[in-house]
């Protein structure tokens, strides 16, 4: 009996052990981000003495610094609005269309959803050119409009929300139709509200995925002051890529409003995003 | 139907996956009688708010979507003219160009190559993890959070700071190890070390996804086992491995497609002046070259259309495999 105690406990130690070993080097680089972020450039590129930590003072200055040179209350703020209204946008469109899909009949439904299907299946990188084309004849180059432009819809989203609609029980819209609810009603007051979580997990996702693209912002917004976070780090970094301090100091401010979100609602952030699956 | 790769039914709600099988049925043959017979006012009404709800999606995807993939094919055929004004029709020339291009072999190699790392080790380190994190263990949560906290970084952000971990004179690794490495800009080792950077990237998305497929192995099958005295190592073996097995597909069909559409890394991390970078570019950073930098669209739509072709082909390899190798209750 003691030996299976010794066992088991042994056993622990060595899963924490492992687990350890692979959060460190999990943690490892987001580390080296913010000590780099807060040495001097001269401590940065020191190889004999090796700085681990900022020798001289921590220089919180470089985040002030990078702040204001490389303006990053814009970045911020087209950021936030593009995530914003793609949000909205996504929910809105997938929600009407997820309803339709999962409970009601209307003609054409299998070819019209199995066109949800395909473009499930094809690679993002064939609609960028005529999308880009589109976007620029429309003159909306550098705007928010063009970021979002691509996320007006979203097929995963509406495949998402119809097994979210498809999953609730039939006798809640039944009653409301004997009550003399018409379609709309019974989806706005009843079904819709029912499908939170779906939603909740679409949200999120869409976020997520709106965050952290790279090739859509940099084609349609070539200039710094239209741009998001990750096209901006990018130009940052074809300018400034030798003052290593202030590189870490944007990618710190790039991926921090993320992470604090994301270590506040982390229950929901990863449910949301096992639900979804897939396209990230 | 069409194969749907990028959907895993673990993930749908439970009512559904017994139901959806049967629904679908019913739908086609209502949607049959629909033509026949004559409507009632309500089966009229409810049509009419069916279209109404799926009009605003159906024509985003027409517009947004089914339109740019034929518009992207035609493209394929027509030579841009200069400051990318006017197309004119050339036919197949474009494809002939990027057949006789090594580069077009040598990125389709590439990208080739770095799913090689980043899928099987991706997967299996995963794996290790979920099953360790799904027992009883202290701290869960703060493992799970810190291994999924790439997953929720800028991409552009995650490969800026590796290549600053890579940097051959200043970066940390060299300078911890007491070596000279250049990591990333040696064409014979650097797409090792930028698959290094996609496996940190995705171990805790893949974790989670085996997270929530472990869940649903039934407790009994393992209590079972262990009165017949099962070693924890048979169990994982027969029991773990064959029930997860629809999850574990599921993943490695979305991350195989998932690396071979793989660009921020590759632009992030490989500098122009790279003398690696002809190594280490994948199709779709060279698809962004020719389209977006030197403007030459024709030839851009033609790599993507290739690479289009290539995983369309793969995924239906995939989808046959999928019905010899996964397990079925």
């Amino acid at each position: 009996m003691d030996s299976a105690i010794m066992k088991t406990r042994r056993n622990k130690a060595l899963m924490h052990l492992v687990l350890i070993i692979m959060s460190f080097i999990m943690l490892v680089p987001f580390a080296w981000m913010i000590l780099t972020a807060l040495k001097t450039n001269q401590e940065a590129i020191s190889v004999n003495p090796f700085y681990i930590f900022p020798a001289h003072g921590w220089q919180w200055s470089n985040f002030a610094t990078v702040w204001k040179s490389y303006n990053f209350i814009i970045l911020y703020k087209n950021t936030l609005l593009m995530i914003f209204f793609r949000v909205v946008a996504a929910c809105l469109t997938a929600t009407m269309a997820g309803y339709a899909f999962g409970r009601l009949k209307f003609p054409g439904k299998n070819i019209l959803f199995s066109m949800v299907l395909i473009q499930m299946m094809v690679p993002s990188q064939i609609f960028i050119i005529p999308q880009y084309v589109m976007v620029s004849k429309m003159g909306m180059l550098n705007t928010t409009f063009g970021l979002v432009f691509p996320g007006l819809v979203t097929a995963f989203g509406t495949y998402l929300l119809k097994t979210g609609y498809q999953g609730l029980p039939k006798d809640l819209e039944e009653a409301a139709a004997i009550d003399g609810c018409n379609v709309g009603q019974r989806f706005l007051k009843i079904m819709m509200p029912l499908t939170r979580s779906s939603m909740v997990s679409l949200g999120i996702f869409t976020a997520v995925f709106a965050f952290k693209d790279l090739m859509w912002p940099m084609i349609v917004c070539t200039n710094a002051s239209t741009t998001t976070l990750s096209a901006g780090l990018a130009k940052m970094q074809g300018q400034y890529g030798s003052d290593y301090p202030a590189m870490m100091a944007s990618a710190t401010l790039a991926v921090l409003p993320m992470v604090v979100i994301y270590v506040i609602f982390q229950k929901q952030f990863v449910e949301g995003i096992a639900t979804s699956g897939g396209k990230l | 139907m069409l194969p749907a790769p990028f959907l895993h039914k673990n993930h749908l709600p439970d009512q559904t996956k017994t139901q959806r099988s049967g629904q679908n049925n019913c739908m086609c043959e209502r949607g049959i009688e629909l033509n026949k017979k004559k409507m009632t006012p309500a089966e009229v009404s409810e049509a009419k708010w069916g279209l109404l709800f799926v009009a605003p999606t159906m024509i985003g995807l027409i517009v947004l979507n089914f339109y740019p993939i034929i518009k992207t094919i035609y493209q394929s055929f027509c030579k841009t003219g200069d400051f990318g004004r006017g197309n004119k029709f050339v036919g197949l020339a474009n494809y002939a160009a990027v057949i006789q291009a090594p580069e077009t072999w040598q990125s389709f190699w590439n990208t080739i190559k770095y799913a090689i790392i980043e899928v099987p080790f991706g997967i299996i380190i995963a794996l290790i993890l979920a099953v360790l994190l799904n027992k009883k263990i202290k701290g869960r949560s703060v493992y799970r959070t810190i291994f999924f906290l790439p997953m929720v970084c800028a991409p552009a952000a995650v490969a800026m700071v590796w290549k600053w971990l890579y940097n051959q004179q200043f970066g940390l690794l060299n300078n911890i190890f007491h070596t000279k490495i250049a990591w990333i800009s040696n064409p014979k080792i650097a797409w090792i070390f930028i698959g290094i950077i996609g496996v940190w990237s995705i171990i805790g998305y893949n974790m989670v996804l085996f997270i929530s497929g472990l869940q649903e192995i039934p407790g009994d099958y393992y209590e079972a086992a262990e009165i017949d005295g099962a070693s924890g190592f048979r169990q994982f073996w027969s029991i773990t491995i064959p029930l997860l097995s629809p999850t574990t597909f599921f993943i490695v069909q979305t991350r195989i497609i998932g690396a071979l559409t793989i660009f921020d890394l590759m632009f992030m991390v490989m500098d122009k002046t790279n003398v690696a970078l002809k190594k280490v570019q994948s199709v779709v950073y060279l698809f962004y070259q020719y389209a977006f930098t030197n403007g030459n669209k024709g030839y851009g739509a033609t790599l993507v259309v290739v690479l289009l072709i290539f995983i369309l082909v793969l995924t239906v390899i995939l989808q046959k495999i999928e019905k010899k190798v996964v397990y079925q209750n």
